[in-house]
């Protein structure tokens, strides 16, 4: 079973329940395509870095499923094309440590690292952070 | 004319100082860099959202080639800028 993750953005202006039911049609058509989900994350209305179709935000959604193989994404790009609620799609597939990235971050691991990465200095990584690197690697 | 002042820091005075560079990713065993999280990102470009070179950032050569492929899917769904001013 090979790991994907798609994300796309919706339109601002569609209220909240057709922002559901276009989120609905999607993950419906991969489960129709025999994809197992796995999470789907709402990351919010975010404000878009440039404005695209005149829009200057849009509500993001992220979705990781499993299949065993990628080519039916071909039909579902092409309806994420056609289709004038969705601003913005990209599908990618993810490596172990992709999937095991989006697992800690489900598990609430992933901020704790954030803050060590964007904490530029060397600062001392704590003892259970290091075994879990180890672990990782 | 100028004066002695003037003239003191026509060449870089930090020449010569070794800073010791090294690949965040690597020291820290960062295996996965995630698109859809730009502001860890941004550390990566300059002003104009451009992306930083390896000589800068310090990068090793693999990690530096998938925080480009990372930023560029960014710009892409509007994470991120493609240009701008002022980013930070």
């Amino acid at each position: 079973m090979r790991q994907y993750e798609v994300t796309f953005v919706v339109d601002p202006r569609l209220s909240g329940d057709e922002v559901k039911t276009a989120v609905d049609t999607y993950v419906d058509l991969l489960k129709k395509e025999g994809s197992n989900i796995v999470h789907i994350d709402e990351m919010g209305l975010k404000e878009l870095a440039y404005s695209i179709n005149r829009r200057d935000s849009g509500y993001y959604f992220s979705v990781e499923f499993q299949n065993e193989t990628g080519a039916f994404m071909e039909k579902v790009e092409l309806s994420f094309r056609r289709d004038e609620r969705i601003l913005r799609f990209l599908t990618v597939k993810l490596d172990k440590y992709g999937v095991k990235y989006n697992e800690d971050k489900r598990n609430g691991l992933i901020g704790k690292r954030k803050e060590e990465e964007a904490g530029d200095e060397a600062k001392a990584e704590t003892p259970a952070e290091k075994t879990k690197d180890k672990a990782g690697a | 004319m100028a004066s002695r002042d003037d003239i003191k820091f026509l060449s870089n005075p930090n020449i010569g100082q070794n800073k010791h560079k090294f690949c965040r990713f690597k020291k820290y065993g960062i295996k996965y860099i995630d698109y859809k999280d730009p502001e860890f990102l941004k550390q990566f470009l300059n002003e104009q959202g451009k992306i930083l070179p390896r000589r800068i950032t310090g990068n090793s050569l693999k990690y530096q080639r998938r925080v480009s492929t990372a930023i560029k899917r960014a710009r892409h769904l509007g994470l991120l800028p493609y240009v701008t001013d002022l980013l930070k």
